[in-house]
């Protein structure tokens, strides 16, 4: 294992492991507590259209998923700010949507089977310079604007209609964080691959919110256990010689059903 | 300025033919402390959204403190329903901290004197000990304190309560209108509740609403009003608290 890090690809893949990490724990934090893990999800899967479009015009893939995802994250944005009834069917129709044109674009790009299987399922071991430097850009966005934003996000989560009333810019705060999410969903598509998108979103968040009490306790805690999901994960697939997105998020999945037996036995006895 | 709340012939809903409140008629005076009584899908929550400038009528005027619901907002201090288990990864401290952020803005932390305003509404709701522990480990009396001291946080004008007590044990429930009583002397007070055991000696005024809602109360029997509108009788019957039901387009 140790002499595999010799390998630039795999220095490639630590790095953004742990650049993603940083996203993911934050962004998914957000995710676990406003309960929009369907709508990351929605978002994510819309950004495949995007891909499917760079591949057949020609353009970075990256930059085409980023484009889709930003779009499909302000249209969600003006959509939810109406009623529920509606946001769960335009939910479902971009999702399908989404797939749908990057399927199809994908196939008349010709480069079918191979683009398609590592955005789908991650490509963690194929990681280029450009991937770093957007996981890089991401993290320190994510993290201006959540210091700085911090009690405005803080309050939107816990009281949308207080906040409103507090004169927060509710719609804002909301449509920065629907963009964010879109960009980490497109950088976790990168490691863990689309399908597992809203796991690695979902499962550190959810394990760091049984055993913190603050927002930003919580956030550092989820951060944390996508570091050692992601490499133990890497590790792991490495000596197995398994793909790596999938050993990750069966390791996430196997730490999150441990903690929910940890935490029914503690409150059986207690 | 005597009447700080003002609603005349305001009908509102969210699905056009269906109102949810039919041409309501309410005023509320300075420092007056008013129950609004009604069942589950009465429009309580309906009319609190248009005092509040969340929801606009459909027809009628809304003056609240002289102006426009939208502009007279920062000077509500809003209690919405507590939501037993909704957990929150949140201190009390930073719950009632929400109450400055009118007084705060984008990219700027809380000031010291944010934080000693929220600590003394606390205090003034008997929840000062609770300022570092997580909202999740409150019951849901202590929770309804510490949403009351977050409005309060912002110095408001008006007190808008929905459903106060039902997280309120009735034990604890005298001490809780005792307090409310307190903030009576300076703060105007509405609450909208569908629960009879809610009212207290304490309230000055009660209106009750089932779509319709009639006030100038006085000019009219309170059974036959109490039949016409579904008002729980013991209530009406209860004496001493004026008693009025919101409404004047009688129909249905």
């Amino acid at each position: 294992m140790i002499n595999a890090l010799g390998y630039t690809f795999m220095q490639h893949a630590v790095i953004i492991s742990l650049l993603g990490s940083v996203a993911c724990g934050i962004i998914g934090t957000l995710v676990t507590v406003n309960r929009m893990s369907a709508l990351a999800g929605s978002i994510a899967h819309a950004s495949f259209g995007g891909l499917g479009l760079a591949y057949f015009m020609g353009f970075s893939p990256l930059m085409g998923a980023t484009g889709f995802a930003a779009v499909s994250a302000i249209g969600m944005t003006v959509v939810t700010s109406g009623n529920r009834v509606k946001t769960d069917t335009v939910m479902a129709a971009m999702w399908a949507t989404g797939m749908a044109a990057g399927l199809i674009f994908i196939k008349l790009s010709g480069t079918y089977s191979a683009n398609l299987m590592s955005w789908l399922f991650g490509s963690l071991l194929a990681v280029s310079a450009s991937d770093i430097t957007y996981a890089a850009i991401l993290d320190i966005v994510i993290l201006i604007v959540i210091t700085g934003l911090y009690k405005e996000f803080l309050a939107v989560s816990f009281d949308r209609e207080f906040s409103l009333l507090q004169g927060v810019p509710t719609n804002l705060i909301r449509g920065i964080f629907l963009i964010l999410t879109a960009l980490t969903a497109v950088l976790l598509m990168k490691i863990t691959g689309l399908i597992m998108v809203i796991a690695m979103l979902a499962i550190p968040a959810a394990i760091a919110e049984m055993y913190t009490g603050s927002l930003w306790k919580m956030m550092i805690l989820a951060s944390i256990m996508a570091a050692v999901f992601n490499l133990v994960g890497l590790a792991l697939a490495w000596m197995l010689n398994l793909p790596p997105g999938a050993v990750i998020i069966l390791i996430a999945a196997f730490a999150y059903g441990a903690a929910l037996a940890i935490e029914r036995i503690r409150s059986g006895t207690a | 300025m005597n009447r700080i709340i003002e609603l005349k012939g305001v009908t509102a809903g969210y699905r056009r033919g269906n109102p949810v409140i039919s041409n309501i008629d309410l005023s509320v005076a300075k420092n007056d402390f008013l129950a609004i009584i009604g069942p589950n899908g009465g429009g309580k929550t309906t009319l609190l959204k248009v005092i509040l400038g969340l929801l606009v009528p459909w027809s009628g005027t809304v003056s609240v403190l002289g102006g426009s619901a939208q502009n007279a907002r920062l000077e509500i201090g809003y209690v919405p329903q507590v939501i037993p288990d909704d957990p929150f990864p949140v201190t009390v401290m930073d719950v009632v901290l929400m109450g400055r952020l009118k007084n705060s803005g984008l990219f700027r932390r809380f000031s010291n004197r944010d934080r000693k305003i929220a600590r003394i509404n606390l205090d003034r709701l008997d929840v000062g000990n609770l300022a570092g522990n997580e909202i999740n480990s409150l019951s849901g009396g202590q929770k309804q304190r510490v949403l009351i001291a977050r409005a309060l946080a912002g110095n408001p004008h008006i007190l808008l309560l929905d459903e106060p007590v039902a997280s309120v044990d009735r034990d604890t429930q005298d001490s809780f209108f005792n307090i409310l009583a307190e903030l009576n002397r300076e703060i105007t007070i509405l609450l909208v509740t569908h629960d009879v055991g809610a009212v207290s000696a304490y309230i000055k005024n009660i209106a009750c609403i089932n779509r319709v809602l009639i006030s100038h109360g006085e000019t009219l029997s309170s059974e036959s009003v109490a039949k016409a509108y579904g008002c729980p009788f013991e209530l009406v019957s209860h004496g001493g608290i004026p008693h009025r039901v919101l409404g004047k387009g009688i129909e249905s």
